[in-house]
Formats: C-alpha cells, sequence, structure tokens
C-alpha cells in the first residue's frame, strides 16, 4: 500500500450532505408513474385453521384494484421460504413456509390476504374489510413446554415442535474435567427476544415490465444480490430479468438480511396486475412481522479450581426459532461455538435445541450468537468469581488465551488468529480507575447504596467469511465478497462492492482505501453499491461485521490488479522491464528515476489508447473477489458503573468505558461510532427492551413505539471509549470488524454491575431486561 | 370530501385539495413532494416526522393536513441556505452525528427548536430536549456532540471548517 494519508485519519463521510439536507433517497422516496398500493390482511391470531375468507365487501371498497388470498399466488409463485443450514447442518423439522398461508396461520401478523387499490388509504381501508374465519388452536408458547411430551404443536401437520436438536462435541473432555472440579455453578440464564426496530421500516416496490419481461425491485435491504437469487428463483426469472435496487437504507441490525413474503408477494402482484405495486410497512407490522432476535435460554454448568483455574463448561442452549425457520435462524447457535470466550478450556460440551413456537421467527440481529455467547460466559465467570471470592479481573487474567497463544485453536476447532486481551482490560481499568472505584464501592455499601461494577472481556468471530466454512452453511454459495474496479480514461476511479451499506459509511472508509492504494485525491474515487445491475456478478451484504474485513480486503484486490496491469503499460512506455518499475505516491516511475514518471491517470488515459504492449487489451478495470483464509477476531474489555435505586429499583449506568481492538483502523471516527451505537443496543437489552407476547393467547403486547421501550438519549450516558490495535494477520489491510462489537459486549457489562451492586443483598443473577420492577422486587424479596 | 389547505412550506406557498384524514406527514412527503421528512412509527414516538410549524418543533405525524391550513411549515429542505448548510446540519456532518440518516432530519429539526429555546443548554438539557426522538444508530453520544458544536457555532464562536476531502483540497 501508498504511503498512508487517507486511512486512518478522521475522514467526514461523503454520504452525510445528502442524509443531513434531506436529499437521501430511502424506499418510501421512490415513486413510479401508475403505483397501486398495496396492504396486507393478518391474522390478529398467533395459531389458527382458517375457515373461510370472505373478501366480498373489501372488492367493492373504494379504489380497490383487486383483493388476493393465497389461491391466486399459484403459478405465480414456486418454492418455500429458504432455510438456511448455517451452523445445524441436520434439521428435524422445517415446516414449510409459503408468503401467504393458506389452511393454517402460525403467528400473530402472518399475511393471509393482500388488497391493491389506487391509494395507500384505500388499500388500509379495504384491507380492515377483509373477514377471515379463523378456527382457534393452542398457541405454543413456552419453550420447555413446547418439548414436553403431547404439548400442542405449533404447526398442526409436525410430529413435534423440535426444529433442531444438535451436539457439536464429545463429552469426554468436558466430563472428564469436570471430574477435576472444586467448585462447580450452575445457572440459567435468559435471552429477551428483541425487535430490531431499524428506524426505517421495510418495504417494496416493484414494477414488472410484460413485454420485456424484467423486474425492477426497490427495497429496503442489506443484501440485495441474495434478495435477487430468491425472488427470480421464487417467480420462475432469470437472474439477469431482475433488478434489485436497495437504496439509502435506513438500518437493518439483522432484520433486512433474509427475505420475507412481501418480498415474493409485491413482485407477483405487479406481474399480475401490469402495474408498479408499492408496499411500506407501518412500525406495527415491523414489530410484529420483521424477524426477531435472541429469544432463548442457556443452562450452563461450568467447573473450576479452588486457583480460579476455568477447567470446562456445559451448555444447552435453547431457541426460540418462531413459527417458521428464519433464512438465518440457525445462525444463533453459533453462540455455543463461542461460550468458551477468551478463556482457556479443557473441554466445552454444547447442545443447541431450536423449539417452534406461535411468535415471529428469529434470525440474526446485530451481534446473533455472540452477544448471547459473550453474555452467558462472562456472567458465569462472574459467578466463579463470587463463589471462590475472587476479584472479576483476576479469574479474567487467570484464565485469558494469551498473545504468545495465537493463532489459538479454542475447544471447537475454531482458529482465533490474534488478541491481547489482557492489555485492553488494563487499559479500561486504568480509564476507569478500578481500584478508586472498589474503594468508592466499598464506602457507598457502608450507606446502604447498591453501587456495582461489572466487567465483560468479549471475543467476537466476524467477517464471514472462509467458503470451507460458509459454502455448506448457506447451502452453496459461499460468502467471499466481490468487488470491481473501472478506471475511466481521464483517471476516475468507480468502485463497485458487493457489500452494502446502511449506516456503516462506506463510501467514505472504502474509498479511504482506494484513493490512497492509488495515491489519488479522494474526490477521485465513486464508491457504488446496492443494485444489482452494477458491478460484479454477486455481492453478499453486509452483516456479521464482514464488509471492511471481506469487502474492503476485495476492493484492494481489484485496486492491485489495476496498478499491476498500469506498470505493465507503464514499462512499455518507459521502455523499461517491468519489474525495474514502481508504483509510488499515485505515479510510476523506474526505479532510481523518479524525476521521469507518469502519473496514474496518465496511464490511465493511455490504457485507452494505441500502442499497447502487445497482447494487452485496451481499458483498465478489474474484478476481485476475496475468500478469506479465516474470519476476524475483534476483542476488548468493557466496564460498567451502575447504581441501583433502593427504594425504586432504577438502575443508572454512572460510568461506562469501553476499550475495543478491531486491528488497523481505517476510519476511527466511524469505528467509534459503531461502538456507541452497538453499546446503547445492548444496554437496551439489558435494561429496557423485550417484545413480550401474551403466554396463553400468543398475543403481542409490545407492538407499537409506545410498549416497546427504545431509549432515547435521555436514557443514556455518554462513553469512555479508546482502542488497542492489534492487527489481524488474516488480511493485508490487517482489519477485523466493528459493526456488532458494541452489541456483543455491553450487556455483560451492565448486568455484572447490576449483579454486583445487588450481591450483598445475596442476589446472585438477574436476568434480562433489568427493568426497575424486577430490581425492586428482587430487593424487596432478598431484603425479607 | 375534500378540504382546501394553503399553506408556506420552506418559503413557498402551495395550495390543494385533500382528504380530511390526510395527515401532515403524508402532505409534505406524497403531495408536496418534499421527502426528507420521514415516517418511522405509526404513534408519535420517533420524531423522524420533525417539522417546524410557525417556528415550533412539531411531530407532523401527529397534525392533519387541514390543520396546517394558514401556517407557515419549515422542513429539513428549507434548513440550508443554498449550497450553505444549517450550522446545525454542519454540526452533525462535523461531529458524525448520523449513521443510516433515516432519524437526522427530525432530528435537526427538534434541535433547532431547541437551541432556539435555550441557546447554551447542558448536555443534560440536550438529552433531555431531544428525548422524542429516536435514533438507533449513533447511540446518542455524536448527537449530542453535534448539538453542543452547533450551540457554540450559533452563538458566535466560528465554525470550524469540515475536511470535506483530505488529499483532494
Amino acid at each position: 500500500m501508498a504511503v498512508t494519508q487517507l486511512v486512518g485519519a478522521k475522514i467526514h463521510r461523503r454520504e452525510d450532505p445528502r442524509l443531513i439536507t434531506g436529499h437521501g433517497h430511502y424506499i418510501d422516496d421512490f415513486v413510479r408513474q401508475g403505483t397501486a398500493y398495496a396492504a396486507f390482511a393478518r391474522s390478529p391470531v398467533a395459531h389458527a385453521r382458517i375457515k373461510s375468507i370472505d373478501v366480498t365487501d373489501a372488492s367493492k371498497a373504494p379504489g380497490v384494484v383487486g383483493v388476493y388470498t393465497a389461491r391466486d399466488f399459484k403459478g405465480q409463485l414456486a418454492g418455500t421460504h429458504p432455510a438456511a443450514p448455517a451452523f445445524v447442518a441436520e434439521k428435524k423439522y422445517v415446516p414449510e413456509r409459503f408468503p401467504i398461508a393458506e389452511k393454517e396461520v402460525t403467528y400473530q401478523g402472518e399475511i393471509v390476504a393482500v388488497v391493491l387499490a389506487e391509494t395507500k388509504g384505500q388499500a388500509a381501508d379495504a384491507a380492515n374489510m377483509i373477514q377471515v374465519d379463523y378456527d382457534e388452536l393452542p398457541a405454543v408458547m413456552d419453550l420447555e413446554k413446547a418439548l414436553a411430551k403431547g404439548s400442542p404443536k405449533a404447526h398442526e401437520a409436525g410430529q413435534d415442535n423440535v426444529c433442531w436438536d444438535f451436539t457439536y462435541t464429545p463429552l469426554d473432555l468436558t466430563e472428564a474435567a469436570f471430574k477435576e472440579a472444586d467448585v462447580v455453578v450452575k445457572q440459567r440464564i435468559l435471552q429477551n427476544r428483541l425487535a430490531p426496530v431499524p428506524m426505517e421500516p421495510r418495504g417494496v416496490l416493484a414494477e414488472y415490465e410484460g413485454f420485456d419481461k424484467k423486474l425492477t425491485l426497490w427495497l429496503s435491504s442489506q443484501n440485495p444480490h441474495f434478495i435477487r437469487l430468491f425472488v427470480s428463483g421464487a417467480l420462475g426469472l432469470k437472474e439477469s430479468q431482475v433488478r434489485v435496487i436497495s437504496p439509502d437504507v435506513g438500518g437493518g441490525f439483522g432484520s433486512k438480511i433474509s427475505p420475507y413474503p412481501e418480498d415474493y408477494l409485491v413482485p407477483a402482484l405487479s406481474r399480475m396486475t401490469a402495474r408498479p405495486v408499492k408496499w411500506i410497512e407501518t412500525r406495527t407490522e415491523s414489530i410484529q412481522n420483521a424477524t426477531h432476535g435472541r429469544g432463548q435460554f442457556y443452562d450452563c454448568e461450568v467447573a473450576a479450581k479452588k486457583d480460579g483455574t476455568l477447567l470446562a463448561m456445559r451448555v444447552v442452549q435453547y431457541v426460540d426459532v418462531g413459527a417458521y425457520h428464519g433464512t438465518f435462524g440457525a445462525f444463533q447457535p453459533v453462540a455455543c461455538l463461542m461460550a468458551g470466550g477468551g478463556y482457556k478450556w479443557k473441554g466445552i460440551s454444547a447442545r443447541t435445541v431450536g423449539v417452534l413456537t406461535n411468535r415471529v421467527p428469529t434470525d440474526p440481529y446485530r451481534g446473533a450468537g455472540r452477544p448471547e455467547a459473550t453474555h452467558l460466559v462472562e456472567r458465569m465467570v462472574d459467578l466463579v468469581a463470587l463463589e471462590l471470592k475472587m476479584d472479576p479481573v483476576d479469574i479474567r487474567k487467570k484464565n485469558f488465551i494469551q498473545p504468545e497463544d495465537f493463532p489459538f485453536t479454542q475447544n471447537f476447532g475454531l482458529v482465533v488468529d490474534s488478541g491481547d486481551y489482557e492489555k485492553a482490560l488494563d487499559k479500561a481499568l486504568e480509564l476507569a480507575g478500578y481500584a478508586e472505584l472498589r474503594k468508592k464501592q466499598a464506602e457507598s455499601r457502608k450507606q446502604g447504596r447498591y453501587m456495582g461494577i461489572g466487567l465483560s472481556t468479549w471475543i467476537e468471530l466476524c467477517g464471514f467469511g472462509p467458503s470451507a466454512a460458509t459454502a455448506p452453511a448457506t447451502g452453496g454459495i459461499a460468502l467471499v465478497e466481490s468487488a470491481q474496479v473501472r478506471v475511466t480514461p481521464t483517471g476516475a476511479v468507480i468502485v463497485y462492492t458487493g457489500t452494502h451499506s446502511h449506516g456503516q459509511g462506506h463510501e467514505t472508509t472504502f474509498s479511504q482505501i482506494v484513493a490512497d492504494q492509488l495515491g489519488v485525491p479522494l474526490d477521485n474515487v465513486e464508491l457504488r453499491h446496492g443494485d444489482t445491475a452494477e458491478g460484479t456478478s454477486f455481492g453478499y451484504g453486509t452483516y456479521g461485521s464482514r464488509s471492511l474485513a471481506v469487502g474492503g480486503v476485495a476492493i484492494s484486490m481489484a485496486v492491485g490488479k489495476v496498478i499491476d496491469k498500469g506498470k505493465k503499460l507503464a514499462a512499455h512506455i518507459f521502455e523499461a522491464a517491468e519489474e525495474d518499475v514502481v508504483f509510488e505516491h499515485g505515479n510510476y516511475h523506474v526505479k532510481g528515476s523518479p524525476d521521469k514518471s507518469k502519473a496514474f491517470g496518465e496511464i490511465a488515459f493511455a490504457s485507452y489508447g494505441m500502442g499497447l504492449p502487445e497482447g494487452m487489451e485496451q481499458g483498465l478495470e478489474a474484478v476481485a473477489y476475496f475468500d478469506p483464509p479465516n474470519l476476524v477476531w475483534p476483542f476488548g474489555t468493557h466496564l460498567a458503573v451502575v447504581e441501583i435505586d433502593g427504594e425504586t429499583g432504577t438502575a443508572k449506568i454512572e460510568k461506562y468505558v469501553a476499550v475495543d481492538d478491531c486491528g488497523n483502523i481505517i476510519n476511527p471516527m466511524i469505528v467509534d461510532g459503531q461502538i456507541h451505537g452497538g453499546i446503547v443496543q445492548a444496554i437496551a437489552q439489558a435494561l429496557y427492551e423485550e417484545v413480550v407476547y401474551d403466554e396463553s393467547s400468543g398475543q403481542l403486547k409490545t407492538g407499537t413505539l409506545i410498549d416497546y421501550l427504545v431509549p432515547s438519549a435521555g436514557e443514556i450516558p455518554t462513553f469512555i471509549v479508546d482502542k488497542t490495535i492489534t492487527p489481524s494477520p488474516t488480511n493485508n489491510l490487517g482489519v477485523k470488524g466493528i459493526g456488532e462489537a458494541g452489541t456483543i459486549a455491553a450487556s455483560a457489562a451492565v448486568i455484572n454491575a447490576i449483579c454486583d451492586a445487588l450481591s450483598p443483598l445475596g442476589i446472585k443473577h438477574v436476568d434480562m431486561p433489568a427493568t426497575p420492577d424486577k430490581l425492586w422486587h428482587m430487593m424487596k424479596e432478598a431484603r425479607q | 370530501m375534500k378540504h382546501k389547505v394553503a399553506v408556506t412550506v420552506n418559503g413557498r406557498k402551495h395550495e390543494h385539495e385533500v382528504e380530511p384524514r390526510l395527515l401532515l406527514v403524508h402532505y409534505l412527503r406524497d403531495v408536496v413532494g418534499l421527502t426528507g421528512t420521514h415516517i418511522g412509527c405509526d404513534t408519535s414516538q420517533c420524531g423522524a416526522c420533525t417539522i417546524h410549524v410557525d417556528g415550533k418543533a412539531v411531530k407532523s405525524c401527529t397534525m392533519f393536513a387541514v390543520q396546517a391550513d394558514g401556517r407557515s411549515l419549515t422542513t429539513i429542505e428549507g434548513m440550508a441556505t443554498g449550497d450553505e448548510l444549517h450550522p446545525i446540519q454542519q454540526a452533525f456532518w462535523d461531529e458524525h452525528g448520523l449513521q443510516c440518516g433515516y432519524c437526522t432530519p427530525g432530528f435537526i429539526m427538534a434541535a433547532a427548536y431547541l437551541l432556539e429555546q435555550n441557546p447554551n443548554p447542558t448536555e443534560d438539557e440536550i438529552r433531555r430536549g431531544l428525548e422524542g426522538n429516536l435514533c438507533r444508530c449513533t447511540g446518542y453520544v455524536n448527537i449530542v456532540k453535534a448539538v453542543q458544536t452547533a450551540a457554540k457555532t450559533m452563538s458566535g464562536t466560528p465554525a470550524r471548517k469540515t475536511q470535506v476531502a483530505a488529499g483532494g483540497n
């Protein structure tokens, strides 16, 4: 790489001018002439047989173009909703899912009919006039009851409610290690079900042009190429006939990775009616229909020696799959593979059980499996420390994987690429003033106050991913990443990436990489994404903190190919041997004669001219696909200081320190921003958010932002954030992911602080969300 | 039955016949064609649709278009003067006060009203003053910073120049 000017610098975002002035292009901002608007009739009950659907009144309502039920889509849509193998190749039962229910509804919000009308209001009015006669069935809500023999079933056709039941390792090492134990600590740990709540709900605008047999689909997606793959397959079209445009996207957090029923129904309706069709999700539809995250519980046991040496862990993960298997729902068992955290263990045995219920399907949500792993291991380590009366810092330091151990093969055979966990921990302790905090805590306890200090020494695997691991997990397509770099005759550089930026700032960071590598001004580089009609044949989207560590590397590889071609051409022009030509600061010159040089732009112009070296074609462009040799492994330490009001049970975060390590940093401003937002999403899980259903009827009780508490600025403290830098050996940029780190780290720090605060009352464990009501009741009970 | 509504939006007069149930936010987006004002919820929690009505910050999903008859409205599109950003817009850019950008117009409009009411707010006053707006990306840290920076700029401290393209200029 050229001398760094931009990489590592706080460059202000190139996407911002349009976004701060109201000139972004989100899905609802697109308008096509002659559009009909769709509104969906959704099941008001969690589980029922559909006896009949009467659309008579709805069909006659003003402005209605048509009312459609499942049978109208027969012959229009083929196949069922995809369910990737992910981390559980062997499934017990995957219910078939069609985009629209015909005979049975299995969660509140499932689509039963759709209205097309001339206006949004008319469509919504008519959808309310559809009469559906339901024969209600018992709703399966409780995971343990759902696994009991004779339980009602989430799907009438199922044998039982077991979607998967898989054990990862032979148990012998773990069992042997448990025999050496001085102490064994057991805990059940809940993971509250969460709604992702991107501020922009989903939406689809489809325009099928019958004479050309071409479909253009605008939708709010993290993953446009995969949507093209799924939708073209379902509609019986070639991928070349479908263009997916995912414009400015107002957040995703995992909920815009997988295809949704509306992604199939809206384009099918456009084809059926020869009109553009548009649908924009309401917030209530979003909470009752967009995939949820977490929704799990873990039964954990940890064996340790008296001196604090961790020996072994047994984990059983129960995942609330929901009513259908989310496309990447079986990604969540990655929590089992990460359960050991940043520590050395003699053995870990892990079993995952996926349970079907009558709730919205779960799928990856920011962190997906890794927040759960961090939360359980960091909680368990604290419980061991409490049992042994050790400082939580000491038990961590005693058991960390050490810098000289890397690359470190962990219990499930995954190779952790690099790390220095103690360094990040020490830095966080120093920034927080740990020793002082403990003194302050002792004082405050004397005054009968509840102050707690919580640690989360987190690690993460991300950057999906190596083809050997990911091709089997997706069912065939390796999650590599592609890039195309095109240089025009005047030296303008257009870069196409297969990732999708929806807040991450790729237009800025990726351009920084390219501009540095080519030695050209940032303004010469245009970064494009989100339109399947442009760039490479396939892109892999943005999720799993993969964009920079896979996509950024692909871009730098493609740029490298362009530089190499330029070098051949420069050598020809200089009448020198290619190996004698060097490329520095945007100029080619012959070694030893830097004064006689050709700028990159001059070589670009020459590449479109005549007199090229023999065999060289005109033009200057290249494509690259990067198949990473390993995942990347960020890490860090978060420390939370919490004070709980003994009268009200309100937990207040008094101080929050985050020291994270994502390897080399392209743009520190953007990295910090990702950390801030990630932390808040995890604080939200720890203190505020939970999707609540009525446990008997399956009715969603948190269907609006009145009931589902997304925290505002008033609830959130400010943070002290810092970094350590341990470059990744996995890629040439030395980078790791950072998009999910904050969310992976923070819930454990907050809950550990709360448990520490309440430990004088004998309270050892608190589940999320730690609401004032919950804490008040726990404290009251403990005092009695 | 449709009703006549006459409003001034960002200094321009508009007259339309609208359904009485049409929300002001839908009027601005679908009738006037200003799509910078966003919709993020159905229940007036998220604040993405915040605009100014006669100078006061209002969630435009809480009003019908007909209620705006005769009023003067400012939307995010009316905040910059030509190419010159409003100091709050500039501060959001400088402080990385946005990521996906969807909530940003609402935050900028809410912040503008906040600073008009209280030109020199404390951090706590900023956090409380923006409680009616939700952001899912930034964790609010840089939004608060942006409002602090804007407060300084607007009270006369010279604005910092944004580094748009290092290496380019």
